[in-house]
């Protein structure tokens, strides 16, 4: 403790604002429904988003029942494979992933973190949500429009998108532009929010380097997704118009049916790299706030110091910004320039070194920590693992010539469910198992969350293991049914059946999550204000869970950094970043 | 896509000079207590509201930078035929500069407190702007009238869609513009000086918004007249 310096210790007056801006809810509606408090918009995020997720999870164990048992479920016949295909993909990264992350985790942990009482445009906030809650509508709205939503394919390429014979092609790809706009529209509104409230709304000696990595990541990609949206709005704009009034944006001349349309002088390849533009910053949109969310659960639950802080800060930085230069590594096969693929190689390599500085640091800051098997500690590790494995393959895939072959095969799949499916879901379960106790003041059970970590855990392995070879072997992605190729063992039909088996029961342990989230909230064990013993401000509100304004009368100050635990000489083995130092030592 | 890495590194630019002044450097975990006057407790509503449009304005900057990265892209292809401009794009150009010069007088008059000519400036704002949509809508008409309303062709469908977003953005403002103006014909000299000091908030906040636009607006005319189309070359010429 010698070379610790001392800011100044002068006595605080109550730490900050008058309550006169803070909105208050006068009625039933204006508390549940229409609320403009974070932590009403954080839950109604969260609900939203796990229940459109639960429906996308059903249509991946359509999908799975068709790849394994072809014709066994005779309603899905290839067109429906393609929307399945579609809306999976489409749910599971934007309305999802992005949307619990940000919306979600977000809305509850930055006021919380920061020491605020709330967002600094909470109005705004509130009708982020009810346009991203309108979007959902419109999306699944989708799937009773005549002709089902869009079988284009996640990425909705041009021209297929919207030729004839592309399911979904008369309502279907409409109404996915609108919701995706709409989407956007909503994020931008809460994006700016919690940007804002980062920069703004920190309470009193809450420096940007005392920041829990938490808010940190969510920052990071929340700066990352304003930037990257438009580029993905810009392209539903051009097409939507190439759609509706026969603007030819993206669509090039082109004959179907036998028939010139009459299209002419678009450009495919505009699209691509309007949508990379957008697309792969979104794989760190949801991978950022994972990192962060997983630094603060791994420090807690091993009761020792983040490693390397200031690194993990840098690295968080350096990644959202080099993710801006590598969209066109999702277009080796457009039949791109071969300098350009050398360039977006190198920078899609360079990434790795950021990454790979976090890797170490989680794991530097395990070695000889005091590990609890927390339920979510298991999840973190699960995510350390099958974060490193889904970038190794990235590191395949990031290579022109190793890519050119393996592109459109099931290792990509594997690859991306790796890396940006499971492993992300992963740290939501982590987190939603860290921070229940304090959105509800009860304890998740623990029994049952052990049995949905294993079933989970290893369930994700024995789905996306085998599919590697599989992808390996030739097996291209998006065919609804294989029938008899050369090239194709039968072994990988056995192989494919295996998976569908594991995803059902995989797919059926989260039946467990959903029960266990809703039986502890009235039956849990009552958890007290920080039952994992944790330094961040979020654990150090006088209720549990949080009232109105989250503070009481006074707002915290913040005298120290957000992990010190097991500081040598302390009574206890932390330190709430609020606890003033020890006048004795100071 | 030159045009939006060029934005992009222009941000990150920003971005960076303003993360050098955070201590980023610093090592949390050797300091206690209260550092300074950190943290941003104080942060007064008057600079939430302006670091808030700032942050809306550069998710604005990235969609016009995105259109028109699409824009030069598209021009590179060999059957893009230019659109003759109508000539009213000039008078709307003069129109926006007027209204942004307008707005830029009456900021300063709302900081003098002096009401009068804050109304008469958010009139005189109001309406240029007007004018500068009624202008754009002529410039749809004469091209249409002359037959280049087509879908098929790329340059008019670029030319509306470019005109259109941004006179949606400049109707986003208008609403506040006029909200701003009732609050302003509504209040009196022997107003709460609270009252007076979110009027001059709200100008300050609409004359950056105006700025802005005709910042996005020049550069959108200059390359609807093809006046850029060297500099395209060249940042083409840079990629390959």
């Amino acid at each position: 403790m010698a070379d610790v310096t001392h800011g100044t210790l002068e006595p605080l007056s109550a730490g900050g604002i008058d309550d006169v801006e803070l909105y208050h809810p006068k009625s039933w509606i204006t508390k549940y429904v229409f609320s403009q408090d974070a932590k009403v918009i954080a839950i109604q995020y969260s609900m939203v988003a796990l229940a459109i997720g639960l429906v996308a999870l059903v249509l991946s164990w359509l999908m799975r029942m068709q790849l394994a048992f072809p014709g066994l479920l005779s309603f899905i016949d290839a067109d429906h494979y393609y929307q399945l295909i579609t809306m999976h993909g489409m749910i599971m990264v934007i309305y999802l992933l992005t949307a619990l992350f940000l919306g979600g985790f977000g809305n509850y942990l930055i006021p919380l973190m920061l020491g605020a009482r709330d967002m600094v445009f909470p109005y705004v906030n509130m009708l982020s949500f009810w346009i991203y809650f309108l979007a959902v509508l419109v999306l699944v709205g989708g799937f009773f429009v005549p002709g089902g939503p869009t079988g284009a394919g996640w990425t909705l390429y041009p021209p297929q998108a919207i030729l004839a014979n592309t399911p979904g092609q008369q309502w279907g790809i409409i109404v996915l532009l609108v919701s995706l706009m709409l989407f956007i529209i909503g994020f931008t509104m809460g994006g700016l929010n919690y940007v804002v409230t980062v920069l703004q709304g920190r309470c009193r000696g809450m420096t940007l380097m005392r920041m829990p990595l938490t808010i940190w990541g969510i920052f990071t990609a929340t700066i990352m997704a304003l930037l990257a949206f438009p580029a993905l709005f810009v392209g539903a704009v051009m097409m939507l118009l190439d759609r509706l009034i026969g603007t030819s944006f993206f669509m090039p001349a082109i004959a179907a049916m036998g028939e010139q349309l009459p299209y002419k002088g678009g450009s495919p390849i505009l699209f691509q790299h309007l949508f990379w533009f957008f697309g792969h910053p979104e794989v760190y949109i949801v991978a950022l706030p994972a990192f962060g969310i997983v630094s603060d659960l791994i420090s807690t639950h091993a009761r020792k110091n983040i490693f390397g802080y200031r690194m993990m800060v840098w690295a968080l930085v350096a990644i959202g910004a080099l993710s801006f230069v590598v969209w066109a590594h999702h277009m080796y096969v457009s039949g791109m320039h071969p300098s350009f693929g050398f360039f977006f190689a190198t920078t899609t390599l360079i990434i790795a070194i950021p990454t790979a500085i976090k890797v170490y640091n989680w794991v530097l800051t395990l070695w000889r920590g005091d590990i609890h098997f927390t339920p979510p500690m298991l999840f973190a590790l699960g995510f350390i693992v099958t974060f490193v494995n889904g970038g190794l393959t990235g590191l395949f895939l990031g290579n022109v010539v190793v890519d050119v072959p393996l592109s459109d095969t099931m290792f990509v799949v594997a690859h991306f469910h790796m890396v940006m499916g499971v492993a992300p879901i992963l740290v939501v379960f982590g987190a939603i198992y860290h921070w229940y106790p304090k959105v509800t003041g009860r304890m998740l059970d623990d029994a049952l969350a052990k049995l949905h970590f294993s079933v989970t855990f290893l369930g994700a392995y024995l789905i996306f293991f085998p599919m590697h070879y599989i992808g390996l072997m030739g097996v291209p992605r998006r065919y609804h049914e294989m029938g008899e190729m050369a090239f194709v063992p039968p072994s990988t039909a056995t192989l494919n059946a295996f998976i569908t088996i594991v995803a059902l029961i995989v797919g059926a342990a989260q039946l467990v999550f959903l029960f266990n989230l809703v039986w502890s909230v009235r039956h849990g064990r009552p958890a007290g204000g920080n039952p994992w013993r944790a330094t961040t401000l979020e654990w150090q509100t006088p209720q549990t869970p949080p009232a109105h304004g989250n503070w009481g009368q006074t707002l915290p100050v913040v005298y120290r950094w957000a992990y010190d635990y097991s500081v040598p000489g302390a009574a206890q083995d932390f330190l709430p970043q609020n606890q003033p130092p020890d006048p004795r030592t100071a | 896509m030159i045009v939006i890495v060029i934005f992009m590194v222009i941000m990150a630019a920003l971005a960076g000079w303003w993360l050098s002044g955070q201590g980023l450097a610093t090592k949390p975990w050797l300091v206690v207590g209260v550092i300074g006057d950190s943290g941003s407790a104080r942060s007064s509503p008057r600079r939430i509201a302006k670091v808030g449009l700032g942050a809306f304005l550069v998710v604005a900057g990235s969609l016009f930078s995105l259109l028109v990265s699409a824009y030069a892209m598209r021009m590179g292809m060999p059957d893009w035929g230019s659109l003759p401009m109508p000539t009213v794009l000039w008078f709307s150009t003069g129109l926006l500069l007027l209204s942004s010069i307008v707005l830029h007088t009456t900021v300063i008059a709302a900081r003098r407190d002096e009401l009068d000519a804050v109304r008469s400036g958010l009139l005189a704002t109001v309406a240029t702007s007007l004018a500068f949509l009624a202008c754009q809508v002529l410039a749809w008409r004469e091209l249409a009238a002359s037959g280049y309303f087509s879908a098929a062709n790329p340059a008019s469908a670029f030319f509306y869609l470019v005109t259109a977003l941004h006179g949606l953005h400049m109707l986003g403002g208008l609403v506040v513009l006029n909200r701003t103006a009732v609050t302003a014909f509504a209040l009196a000299g022997t107003s709460p000086p609270q009252a007076l000091a979110r009027l001059r908030l709200s100008v300050e906040l609409c004359t950056s918004y105006w700025h802005f636009l005709l910042l996005v607006w020049l550069v959108l005319f200059s390359l609807l007249m093809r006046w850029t189309d060297d500099l395209i070359e060249i940042c083409r010429g840079l990629l390959s």
